[in-house]
């Protein structure tokens, strides 16, 4: 039989969040994709939770949408209801979470692929990755990629490939004593890419997550439960999304709780728990835990919240968020069946729980390429992250990449003062993460910069740069900045006196007389006082649109809070500029101790900032590091 | 303004924190004269802030390069020393940044103090090796020694990492980590509810937070207070009195320190705890511990004794070695010999108004090594001033120092206290401002951080952990 030899520049594996964004980057960079699938009923599948967004996932999701890519619209177009999470809280922790309909979100997402120039959507499981040594000296790579073939037998030879498997590979799926070897929602698993990983000397480890049953809506008693409506005036994901296409009618998703009953039941039968059997190896998210879990490891608390969301407006599936589980299919339903509402429940399809390989990701290099290989990127769920929004943020990063390499320019990294993806990079590839890693607002040293409402601002030259985001949209993004900054300066120049007429117009608002003038900005501080409020005496004001005034409304507000943030900026900063070469010997550097020899070895920190970050790297190394640098560069 | 306090507390440390560092330059020398140095964009203006000359006037800023200036150091008002500042002028310095030197009085309390002032006026305290290590990234130090100034940075390091060991074991670690505990736990808190908004409520938290605040910040000003009267930070060399019971030892004591501190009598065995003072000899610092006397013995309370003085003996940094002439040598010597072995000691050969037993020739057989030997009576008051010669001679030759890492470690200590209790003040500035708890935490977080620096505890994944292991969150 003849070998059949396709040629792409690059190829993507996987066709899941993580999948689209890198296929949708590469191909809109002009680069010939193939991205493969093992159902192309199946892109961008949310085999879990109906939601994107949410807090700290909202971020990820605008900063995508900032640097030019996809989720953000498609949400946009099939979202069913939405909020603003913590709008009680300040600015930075604002998030915005939408429930999906999931057969539109990925029916949206199918259409976008299909219709991209330059990208070719192929069903097929890929079984091999080709690579070749790599010869050239000077570089840490110890192979180049080739290309990848399929089961079929048919090779596709590209320059870069990246994985975003998520939890298929050598998946399998646990209910009870029931063990299936499938991927999430019974799509075929990939059984063969492990093995090619391992023999290209990547190191995999076990990771488990875990899925609540769906319901049927007609056995569900919704009297009995709490309504929870969408905001009444709904904000877009997407920064290109005209708000007023976005007020659409909403469906309401619905909150009860667990009982003493429920938890007793499965107190009984923890013995039939894969986990609580011994029977699941992975390693499992502490932040997603499952229904058992909280019934074991909060213990004193008499009651968990289920939130009943709908999957879509063209099925009856409800998802039971809160309770997902691995225990056997009789105990689920005994168990749901004690929930107010849920008495006479049907389950559509049972919660489960399931194991998949994943990548340690200090195998990678800050751009999301595997050190020892040239061509290979990873991103999603393959590296140890979980959820939709963290995996479509790497894929991003990781076509951005493969194609940045392609074409000979410098890489996309964000540092974690820049964004959250960056961030979220960072602590994936320089701290060892023994858990699915989440996205979360605490992991953020400088969350007051790093807000929703500014990842445009933040991010979107940066895809205007890398050619991702068009020329008008930027355009637009500089006018916004200049209203802002020239707004900014404007209620610091302006002075409202001491006259009678602002003295009144302050008591009315509740706010201390004047004893001297004070600038709009000054007057701006004060927490009963708002850009709308100081309308009124402000006659030269002129209409400006809601997104500048919110940006000038924050930054006027907290700007004592958002200048401490920039200063302790300007110190991170400082550590993150001083290079370390690639190819740097630290075994010769003989003030070092020698675990921190052996860390910086292995992890390979690009600068003296990422391996300050690295467990068991003293401040001391990192000034002895320091001096051997400067002693480096002064000597060439 | 609104934000005016963070503001302030911006200015005070912010932009000059790193720019402008500041250490006692020297070990504390025997003329009593101790230099402290300033060096950064800021030093000139650090200084000049709390110096005036006698006329009462701040020059510091106009004074040309390489000139020294007399005058005094104040706190507010109140003159704290009278000292000689140098000044000199990037790139002309150690550092070749702008450099202030203060040569004030020596003693360990006025130079703390005055390296205070200038720490609250917005210099920081100096890393191990900081000036060093400028001085070799500013281009003043031959290439060649680059090494020699990783050396420097990995062992001063080193020692100070160990004499914060050293120093915080105890109540004073305990407490710190108490307070970080408690701290913790808030934030993990409000994280958990901003990460989970819909699982976990923050309804009428702003009291509770408001409480826990204040009464970490009024455990922070008690222990700086404990700081502020030396109980926290003890300095100077740490030397101990051992020997024989009887041998003369808290009449030496009594005899440095000048005051009837330790009980003097004829029966052997009076002391059986640790009694400490302070002693200035030619303006050196001693922190003199007497000990019980080294003997077996079935006394359980003199035994403790014993024990301890064996323990302290360890860290010691000069050891008095009073024998008594009288007396035979035997095994307990023979045992005291064997705990001085590799110390720096002086060997006093006490009574020598009594008929002589034990000579300097047997002692010096005995030690094997050249060990100074200085015969003494304490009862006739004999031999004082000798001894107080050969400790100064000891400091000329820099064969003893003052342990100024441990000083520093305690001055950071103190710094790092400050900026914790600062940014608690700031948790209750935003409380009352009522602003939303994300920014609570914001503050909270470096009051963390800054209480980790003391106890040598860096934020890792504590956070993540504290919120997973009290909150029950998810989907």
């Amino acid at each position: 039989m003849a070998e059949i030899r396709e040629k792409a520049d690059v190829c993507i594996i996987g066709a899941g969040h993580a999948g689209c964004e890198a296929a949708l980057a590469c191909a809109r960079l002009g680069l010939e994709t193939v991205i493969f699938t093992v159902s192309v009923d199946s892109i961008a599948l949310m085999p879990c939770n109906p939601n994107i967004g949410g807090s700290s996932k909202g971020h990820l999701v605008r900063e995508v949408d900032a640097l030019g890519g996809e989720m953000g619209k498609v949400i946009d177009r099939t979202f069913i209801q939405s909020k603003m999470l913590n709008q009680s809280k300040g600015p930075a922790v604002h998030s915005l979470r939408a429930q999906a309909d999931k057969a539109e979100y990925t029916r949206c997402m199918r259409k976008v692929l299909e219709n991209q120039d330059h990208l070719i959507v192929k069903q097929a499981e890929v079984c091999e990755l080709l690579a070749e040594e790599y010869k050239e000296e000077a570089a840490l790579y110890e192979k180049r990629i080739t290309g990848v073939r399929i089961a079929t037998g048919i090779v596709y030879e590209c320059q870069a490939v990246v994985l975003c498997t998520g939890t298929y590979l050598n998946a399998r799926c646990l209910c009870g004593e029931s063990i299936v070897h499938t991927g999430p929602n019974g799509l075929q698993a990939a059984s063969y890419l492990s093995a090619s990983l391992q023999s290209l000397g990547i190191e995999l480890r076990r990771f488990k997550t875990g899925t609540p049953a769906r319901m049927d809506r007609r056995s569900l008693d919704f009297d009995q439960m709490e309504e929870q409506k969408g905001d009444e005036r709904v904000i877009p994901f997407s920064f290109s999304t005209d708000p007023e296409e976005v007020q659409i009618e909403q469906v309401s998703c619905y909150l009860t709780y667990t009982n003493e009953k429920t938890h007793q039941i499965i107190r009984e039968n923890l013995d039939r728990s894969p986990i609580y059997a011994g029977v699941i190896e992975g390693t499992g998210p502490r932040y997603c835990p499952s229904i058992e879990d909280k019934v074991v490891k909060f213990a004193d608390k008499n009651r968990h919240q289920v939130f009943i969301e709908p999957e879509g407006l063209h099925t009856n599936e409800m998802y039971v968020g809160g309770m997902s589980s691995s225990l056997p299919e009789d105990v689920q339903l005994a168990m749901y069946r004690t929930v107010p509402g849920l008495e006479h429940c049907r389950i559509v399809r049972n919660a489960y729980a399931i194991e998949y390989d994943c990548i340690n990701a200090i195998q990678l290099k800050n751009t999301l390429e595997f050190k020892k290989i040239k061509g290979l990127f990873s991103g999603g769920q393959l590296n140890g992250s979980s959820g939709y929004e963290e995996a479509a943020a790497q894929g991003l990063v990781a076509g951005v990449n493969a194609a940045m390499e392609i074409m000979g320019r410098d890489p996309l990294v964000m540092d974690r003062s820049e964004s959250y993806i960056g961030v979220l990079i960072d602590d994936l590839v320089t701290k060892e993460t023994m858990e699915p890693y989440r996205m979360m607002t605490s992991r953020a040293e400088y969350r007051l910069l790093l807000r929703q409402d500014n990842a445009d601002l933040r991010l979107g030259k940066k895809g205007y740069e890398i050619g991702l985001l068009s020329q008008e949209r930027y355009h637009k993004l500089c006018e916004k900045e200049k209203a802002i900054k020239d707004e900014v300066q404007r209620l610091k120049s302006v002075f409202a006196g001491a006259s009678e007429k602002h003295q009144l117009f302050l008591e009315r608002h509740g706010s201390a007389r004047l004893r001297t003038g004070a600038s709009l900005a000054e007057l701006m501080c004060r927490p009963e006082l708002s850009y709308e409020i100081l309308k009124e005496i402000d006659p030269d004001r002129r209409p400006l649109p809601s997104d500048v005034t919110e940006q000038v409304e924050i930054e006027i507000k907290y700007e004592g809070y958002i200048e401490r943030q920039t200063r302790q900026v300007q110190q991170y900063k400082k550590m993150e500029h001083k290079k370390i070469p690639e190819t740097l010997d630290y075994y010769q550097i003989k003030n070092l101790r020698i675990e921190a020899r052996q860390k910086l070895d292995a992890y390979r920190p690009v600068s003296l900032g990422q391996a300050s970050r690295i467990s068991g790297v003293s401040p001391s190394d990192i000034s002895v590091l320091l001096i051997y640098l400067e002693h480096m560069g002064q000597q060439q | 303004m609104y934000l005016y306090p963070v503001q302030m507390v911006l200015v005070r440390r912010g932009i000059m924190k790193t720019e402008t560092i500041a250490a006692v330059a020297t070990a504390l020398s025997a003329s009593g004269i101790s230099i402290i140095r300033i060096s950064g964009k800021e030093a000139i203006a650090v200084a000049d802030k709390i110096f005036m000359t006698k006329s009462k006037k701040h020059i510091l800023c106009h004074a040309k390069s390489h000139t020294i200036h007399y005058g005094f150091i104040y706190k507010e008002e109140e003159p704290v020393d009278e000292v000689m500042v140098s000044v000199m002028k990037a790139p002309r310095s150690y550092t070749a940044e702008d450099t202030v030197e203060i040569n004030c009085h020596g003693g360990v309390l006025i130079t703390k103090r005055i390296l205070e002032l200038i720490v609250e006026n917005g210099a920081r305290l100096a890393e191990p090796g900081e000036f060093t290590k400028r001085a070799f990234l500013n281009g003043r130090i031959d290439l060649t020694r680059a090494e020699a100034v990783m050396d420097l940075i990995r062992s001063d390091s080193e020692l100070a990492l160990k004499s914060s060991f050293s120093q915080l074991q105890g109540s004073v670690s305990s407490a710190i980590r108490g307070l970080r505990k408690k701290i913790l736990h808030e934030i993990a808190y409000i994280e958990s509810a901003l990460d989970d908004p819909e699982h976990i409520s923050m309804e009428g938290y702003e009291e509770i937070i408001s409480d826990i605040v204040t009464q970490v910040a009024d455990e922070m000003k008690k222990l700086l207070r404990t700081a502020a009267n030396g109980r926290m930070i003890r300095e100077g060399i740490r030397t101990i009195i051992l020997g024989k019971p009887n041998a003369g030892k808290s009449s030496l004591l009594n005899a440095l320190s000048g005051e009837e501190r330790a009980i003097v009598t004829d029966i052997a065995g009076t002391t059986r705890d640790i009694v400490e003072e302070t002693v200035s000899i030619h303006d050196i610092c001693l922190r003199i511990m007497d000990t019980a006397g080294i003997r077996s013995t079935d006394d359980i309370v003199e035994k403790i004794g014993v024990e301890k003085a064996v323990a302290n003996s360890r860290d010691a940094d000069l050891i008095l070695y009073v024998a008594d002439s009288s007396v035979a040598w035997d095994e307990n010597d023979s045992y005291i010999l064997s705990l001085i072995q590799d110390k720096k000691c002086l060997v006093l050969l006490n009574k020598t108004d009594l008929p002589s037993v034990l000579t300097e020739q047997m002692i010096r057989e005995k030690t094997g090594w050249d060990i100074p030997v200085i015969a003494m009576s304490l009862k006739e008051g004999k031999g004082i001033d000798t001894l107080e010669e050969a400790v100064s001679d000891l400091f000329f030759e820099g064969q003893i120092s003052f342990e100024n890492e441990i000083y520093l470690t305690n001055v950071r200590h103190k710094e790092a206290l400050q900026e914790a209790l600062e940014s608690m003040l700031l948790v209750h500035e935003s409380i009352s401002k009522h602003m939303p708890e994300d920014f609570y935490s914001i503050d909270l977080m470096n009051a963390y951080t800054a209480l980790g620096r003391i106890i040598g505890e860096e934020v890792g994944e504590d956070l993540i952990d504290e919120i997973f292991s009290s909150f029950c969150m998810g989907k």
